[in-house]
């Protein structure tokens, strides 16, 4: 760095005088100006809290998403160009059935989660598995009421009420059966390498993925299905 | 076999697109046969394309951006040459190649030019602010570049294989249904985004885990620098924006693809709801890419200012507010769909309410300078010719948001104006006040200051030539898009906004001599110590080019200016602080990932297009093996023993004891 960018005296020995807002000069050795203000001010948080945190933004930005989907059904609910309404085509019992499943299934994800805090193999493949199990049967019937559908005429092409239903649906459906996929790998995952801090991190993401896609189906249930099929 | 792909989606009767094409394809060609014969390529490969280091993918993503807005402004100029000759006469460019090039120039500028610009200077710049070693996912960091550069990549096949969209650069519907533009070109559109929209996500999420989660011990909120403020804000928005655009893009995409009726015109869909989804998207979009570059002016005006920042906390209270507002402006796009007085009053309102924000931020920014000795640095000239030239375009915008006068201006070139008056004078200047500023950090050598200078002026007056005019054109009522016209009294002005582009002409190759210029007398410009600024935040503590670990020890920060105060004790006693106790290091281990997901996300995504369904299945097949293989590997970590640390850091030492003697009489009082 050549003199002429050096650093003016001046500026070092006097506080500046226009600091409007800005929190008291620290002037001395630098010691003693007690506990910093705000959060976060111990240093860099530990892995477990730092993807345990990004998850959640994602997750945050996945309900942002289908907040788009929702909101263009509840612009198109009305729009069945003639063709069947929530009312004609919604079987509630089945519905609930669905229901039933998904969040059993979050239920025994919990335990899953719980078997991994004691550290047990083997209820923890068990639990994940009747979860896999659980949300193999929700997409299966899920696939069944789609087909039934599409084959009476009320595809998504039908209506752009349709359209938005099979999209809005179809898109938690995909995030279950990416769920899915994800589970499979964790499930070998902890098979071959067992409990280490990586694994543990995943299955902590995996929960919160789960339950998360529980929260969207219920929102699913109450604003496609209950309200649709009451309207 | 190969779905819609046929020798004739190759446009061999274009000469423009096809000589194009082909000279970048040569070029790319030359290039890669230039880097396996000099035997670059291992390096390449183990340096910079499977890095997970937040600098090398923050340097990559800033020389995608500078390369598409070399390529985006090669359409402006054929567009303004266009307009120029094609009074009462066809011009060179058949309509439908012209409006190619318009809605191809706005896709390329936004995504692929001043997106990767601002998100690399913030991938790497942020974590050296905050004093830590990487962001928070540094391989998924390196996955959102690759993905960033598959939807570039896609983008530019599109110039010689198919079409692009005619659609202008936010496909409206009904025209980008299928009915209407049947062709590839809003296909490319749509998967070249979705891909990059994936990678833009992802690198939001990364940025704003790392600045909530991972700071330098005592670095609480409110002694974060205000870059990193607006870096927050701006991923925030990106968070909270991008899924909007995935799920709005999906829905065209299956009412292309599957018949789907969200955005037709028959079967009840509604393409108004396109138009809000995509604005809703949309407006918070014009902050993610302002709010940075609003944070790089002021570092830069603080320290060429001699000065801290004026009103630190009013500045982190306007940021958040536009962070919050900005959601609640989108329908001032379209005041004329009809929504009637109350709701445009209400929009007109809160869009007025937005500019008191950035109002604040403009008298912070003067009072900074108030009573500071202004050093004339290039980024400095940018920082100055933006407050002056976005002032301009923010009072444009507040009459744009009264909506009695927008109805007269909507979709005019005052339109066009205005909005480019605002980005290019928010935005492009910030993107190159920043490349100047910190290319130093990044590189170890400062950037030639004359040249840099004379990019400055030619742009800022090729600026004012080009879009002063527009504004006049548009106030007598020149639409935008125009492929050509018949009034007189256009002539004149369009004229004057080719003469512009001219004069732009001048800046870019200014900007390109600067850099060749600069690289041959690295050795003049060599940043010995590392703070070539005298700056005031701690990414100037480390050494350009800082080690692969940033900091051997994690600053200790006790103030709102943690280096500013380190240099200053340092020169009051004499002496650097004592040594530290050096421990070993562990670093994230190089990962091609991102790279080999860009590479099946590239051919996902040309599938796609060309209706290729078994590659497709390919595609989705590799992805998850990629997946599982990334997920399986055991050592994800590697070491670096303490005595390379503490080499790295006593050579870093000895550089600013060195400075510290040669400058001591500096340290005295006048």
């Amino acid at each position: 760095m050549s003199s002429s960018q050096a650093v003016p005296a001046t500026h070092l020995r006097e506080p500046d005088p226009y600091k409007l807002g800005r929190a008291p000069y620290h002037g001395g050795s630098g010691h003693g100006h007690g506990e910093p203000p705000g959060h976060g001010a111990g240093g860099p948080a530990s892995k477990r809290v730092i993807v345990g945190y990004g998850f959640w933004i994602f997750l945050l930005s996945d309900i942002v998403m289908f907040s788009g989907f929702f909101a263009a059904h509840a612009v198109l609910q009305d729009a069945t160009a003639g063709g069947p309404s929530g009312k004609d085509l919604f079987d509630l019992s089945r519905v609930a059935i669905e229901t039933g499943l998904l969040l059993a299934s979050s239920f025994t994800c919990g335990m899953a989660a719980v078997a991994t805090e004691a550290r047990s193999h083997l209820w923890t493949q068990v639990f994940l598995l009747v979860t896999g199990l659980l949300g193999l049967g929700f997409l299966i019937m899920e696939a069944q009421e789609f087909a039934a559908m599409i084959a009476e005429g009320a595809g998504p092409q039908r209506s752009a009420f349709l359209s938005s239903f099979f999209a809005v649906v179809g898109c938690h459906g995909l995030h279950v059966t990416a769920g899915l996929l994800w589970l499979g790998t964790m499930m070998a995952q902890i098979f071959v390498k067992g409990f280490r801090p990586n694994i543990l991190r995943r299955l902590l993401c995996f929960n919160l993925f789960w339950h998360a896609l529980d929260i969207i189906w219920v929102a699913l249930f109450t604003i496609v299905y209950l309200i649709g099929a009451g309207a | 076999m190969l779905g819609k792909l046929t020798w004739d989606a190759i446009p061999w009767d274009q000469p423009i697109p096809l000589v194009a094409g082909a000279t970048v394809i040569f070029l790319m060609l030359a290039v890669i046969a230039w880097v396996v014969l000099k035997g670059y390529l291992p390096y390449l490969w183990r340096e910079w394309i499977t890095s997970v280091d937040h600098k090398r993918i923050g340097v990559m993503y800033t020389l995608l951006g500078l390369v598409m807005l070399v390529r985006g402004f090669v359409d402006a100029i054929m567009m303004r040459s266009q307009q120029a000759l094609a009074y009462q006469a066809p011009g060179y460019l058949p309509p439908e190649h012209y409006n190619q090039i318009f809605s191809a120039h706005g896709t390329i500028m936004i995504f692929f030019g001043a997106m990767p610009f601002m998100i690399g200077l913030m991938n790497f710049v942020v974590p050296l602010q905050l004093g830590v070693r990487d962001v928070a996912f540094p391989t998924l960091n390196s996955t959102s570049f690759w993905l960033t550069a598959t939807g570039a990549l896609l983008v530019n096949i599109s110039l010689v294989v198919g079409e692009f969209a005619r659609t202008g650069w936010l496909p409206y519907p009904p025209l980008s249904e299928l009915a209407y533009s049947p062709g590839v070109g809003v296909d490319y559109y749509v998967w070249a985004l979705q891909i990059s929209g994936v990678g833009t996500l992802m690198s939001g999420i990364n940025l704003v885990t790392t600045i909530l989660k991972m700071r330098a011990p005592g670095m609480s909120y409110l002694r974060m620098p205000i870059y990193c403020w607006t870096a927050l804000a701006s991923n925030l928005l990106i968070v909270a924006a991008f899924p909007i655009l995935t799920a709005t893009l999906a829905m065209l995409t299956l009412d292309r693809y599957l018949g789907f009726h969200f955005f037709t015109n028959t079967a009840g869909g509604n393409m108004m709801m396109f138009v809000n989804l995509i604005w809703a998207w949309g407006h918070p979009e014009v902050y993610i890419l302002v709010l940075p570059a609003f944070g790089i002016f002021s570092e830069v005006i603080s320290t060429f200012s001699r000065k801290p920042l004026f009103g630190y906390r009013s500045m982190v209270m306007a940021t958040m507010f536009i962070c919050i507002v900005s959601f609640t402006v989108w329908l001032h796009h379209f005041f004329t769909m009809g929504a009637g007085g109350d709701v445009n009053a209400a929009f007109g309102i809160a869009t007025s309410i937005i500019a008191v924000g950035t109002g604040v931020k403009v008298y912070n920014w003067m009072f900074t300078m108030y009573g500071g000795r202004i050093q004339f640095t290039t980024p400095m000239l940018w920082s100055i010719g933006f407050i002056v030239t976005f002032v301009i375009g923010g009072m444009t915008g507040v009459l744009l948001a009264v909506p009695p006068a927008d109805f007269q201006l909507h979709n005019s070139l005052f339109l066009v104006a205005h909005f480019h008056n605002v980005i290019i004078g928010g935005v492009v200047f910030a993107a190159f006040a920043g490349l100047t500023y910190w290319f130093p950090k990044a590189f170890g050598f400062r950037l030639h200051e004359g040249w840099g200078k004379a990019a400055f002026w030619f742009s800022l007056a090729g600026f004012y030539l080009t879009f002063m005019p527009l504004y006049v054109v548009g106030l007598l009522g020149m639409t935008r898009r125009l492929q050509h016209y018949d009034l007189a009294q256009w002539r004149p002005w369009v004229l004057l906004a080719g003469l512009g582009v001219v004069v732009t002409c001048f800046g870019v190759a200014c900007q390109i001599i600067q850099l060749v210029v600069s690289i041959r007398e690295r050795v003049e410009l060599r940043d010995e110590m590392g703070d070539p600024w005298n700056g005031r935040s701690l990414e100037w503590a480390t050494t350009s080019p800082p080690p692969a670990f940033n900091f051997a020890v994690l600053p200790d920060v006790r103030g709102e200016e943690p280096y500013w105060e380190i240099k200053r004790r340092a020169i009051e006693t004499q002496q650097l602080a004592a040594e530290p106790e050096y421990e070993a290091i562990e670093m994230p281990r190089n990962s091609p990932t991102g790279f080999i997901t860009a590479f099946f996300s590239t051919l996902t995504g040309f599938a796609l297009i060309w209706h290729i369904w078994w590659l497709v299945g390919v595609g989705l097949v590799a992805a998850y093996c990629v997946f599982v293989w990334f997920a399986w590997r055991d050592q994800e970590e590697y070491e670096i023993p303490a005595e390379e640390v503490a080499a790295s850091d006593r050579a870093r030492r000895r550089a600013r004891e060195a400075w510290l003697r040669a400058n001591a009489r500096v340290g005295e009082p006048a």
